[in-house]
């Protein structure tokens, strides 16, 4: 006969199979949510079904209080963990410490592979990468404008940089149409614009909402920008494949915004700094200048004819001292000289020669001035002027001193 | 200023150009003309980068499919 247990020992050997198999000890399950119960302790109990079977499952509360989604009933769902023995109740159940949303499975191995596949043609390469220009006049936008990341994006470069042109490139940004938008928005900066580097933005959302960036055709396209492409997708954790394959990845449309803008702060202080340095430049330069004109208005003053002349002036003050002494005795030669002439002229005077005795004899029919006894016939009428006074007299006769001439004249 | 073509210049060029004419200012080595060209330049191109990163509203346009760009709606 066979040996018997109790139904302890029976279940500690059932147990010990459960936990010797490896395969038991990591496993992913797949199935709907159903019974959930969140006890007073913060564990989780629930029932894991699918169409055909069920399976308990148990999640301790410091695990369950790291799950991202919050499990319901109902939820499809995708759990990990491994499969014990529940002693006290003989039965088997997941020991749960993970729980995602089904498909999520599916979508992150799609993700995985496609990333792989990438990767493996060199479209993630770092030496692929090319640098975000430092001060760009035009950026291009590929985001839905109706977007909160789009307003995002305009309020942090309209107060870093407002110098900038914004090119909005509208799209779709989720959902099945998105891919070919998306592609032919970063298309089209390629083509017709001078953008010099287009942000690819989108706000935060479920894993569904971004998928479209993980769109292998939306890949390509980042990957084969002409122009420098920076992606703001999602938030913060999210990582989606364009992220990899643009030149640079930001963590939101905030920080891509940043990413593809100077500080303007710095730029404003480095403005003033320079105008500062200008002003400084052009005093100091100025007073160089100023200090040169005086340099040179010394040596100027040094060499100046205006100097000799100065000097000279005062010699011809001296010297015209002595020349004015010099005239003063030539000036009292003349003068003597002068009276000497006067007198001369005054002895020559007829007047002063009536006053010693002489007499002017003139006719009186005509004033002639007698100056030869042919001037006056017999009975001519004279006047005799002497230095008081006339007398009025006739010729009585004649007698010539020049005996030829009188006879000559009286025929 | 440096460039050739119509068009104003970036903030970029405007900064070069105010960084060099700051230089060669510093550097002394000019006619008094030349100075005052320099600093007036300066002046100018200082307002010009200062007025740039103050602007009072973002330029948007929006790329349509044909490559026309066209005012934000």
């Amino acid at each position: 006969m066979a040996d018997t247990y109790t139904v302890y020992e029976l279940t500690i050997y059932i147990r010990d199979l459960f936990d010797l198999d490896p395969r038991l000890q990591d496993v992913w399950i797949e199935g709907e949510i159903s019974n959930f119960k969140r006890a007073a302790s913060g564990h989780l109990y629930f029932t894991l079904k699918d169409d055909q079977s069920e399976l308990p499952c148990v999640m301790w509360r410091w695990q369950a209080e790291q799950l991202v989604m919050d499990p319901r009933h109902g939820d499809a769902v995708l759990a990990h963990g491994r499969i014990a023995v529940y002693e006290a109740r003989g039965q088997y159940q997941l020991y749960c410490d993970l729980i995602q949303p089904a498909g999520v499975g599916e979508l992150n191995r799609q993700f995985e592979l496609l990333k792989a596949r990438l990767d493996a043609e060199g479209l993630f390469d770092a030496d692929r990468k090319r640098p975000v220009p430092a001060y760009p006049r035009q950026i291009g936008i590929v985001t839905s404008p109706t977007t909160a990341a789009f307003q995002d994006i305009q309020n942090v470069i309209w107060r870093r940089y407002p110098v900038v042109e914004l090119i909005l490139s509208p799209t779709l940004v989720q959902g099945q149409d998105a891919p070919p938008q998306i592609v032919a928005a970063i298309e089209r900066l390629n083509a017709f614009s001078e953008v010099d580097v287009i942000v690819v933005a989108r706000g935060g959302g479920s894993l569904e909402d971004l998928w479209c960036f993980n769109d292998e055709s939306v890949v390509r396209a980042v990957a084969a920008s002409r122009i420098p492409v920076v992606t703001g997708v999602g938030h913060e954790i999210d990582f989606t494949l364009v992220d990899f394959a643009a030149d640079q990845r930001a963590p939101t449309p905030s920080a891509a915004a940043e990413l593809v803008t100077p500080d303007g702060d710095a730029l404003r202080l480095a403005v003033r700094e320079r105008h500062n340095a200008l002003r400084l430049a052009a005093d100091a330069f100025f007073a160089g200048q100023r200090q040169a004109i005086e340099h040179n208005r010394q040596n100027l003053r040094r060499v100046s004819p205006l100097t000799r002349l100065h000097s000279a002036r005062q010699r011809l003050d001296e010297l015209s001292g002595r020349s004015s002494l010099l005239a003063q005795h030539s000036f009292d030669r003349r003068r003597d000289r002068l009276q000497a002439v006067a007198q001369a002229l005054n002895a020559a005077n007829p007047a002063s020669l009536l006053q010693r005795g002489y007499a002017i004899v003139t006719r009186e029919s005509d004033g002639h001035r007698l100056a030869s006894v042919q001037d006056a016939a017999e009975g001519t009428w004279l006047q005799i002027a002497l230095h008081d006074g006339r007398l009025k007299a006739t010729v009585r006769a004649r007698e010539g001193t020049r005996e030829r001439e009188s006879t000559g004249d009286d025929g | 200023m440096a460039n050739s073509d119509l068009t104003p210049p970036t903030f970029e060029q405007a900064f070069a150009d105010l960084e060099d004419t700051v230089t060669k200012l510093e550097s002394g080595e000019l006619a008094l003309e030349e100075a005052v060209a320099l600093y007036e330049r300066g002046q100018r191109l200082a307002q010009l980068c200062a007025k740039m990163l103050d602007a009072a509203e973002l330029r948007i346009k929006q790329i349509e499919d044909n490559g026309t760009l066209s005012p934000l709606d």
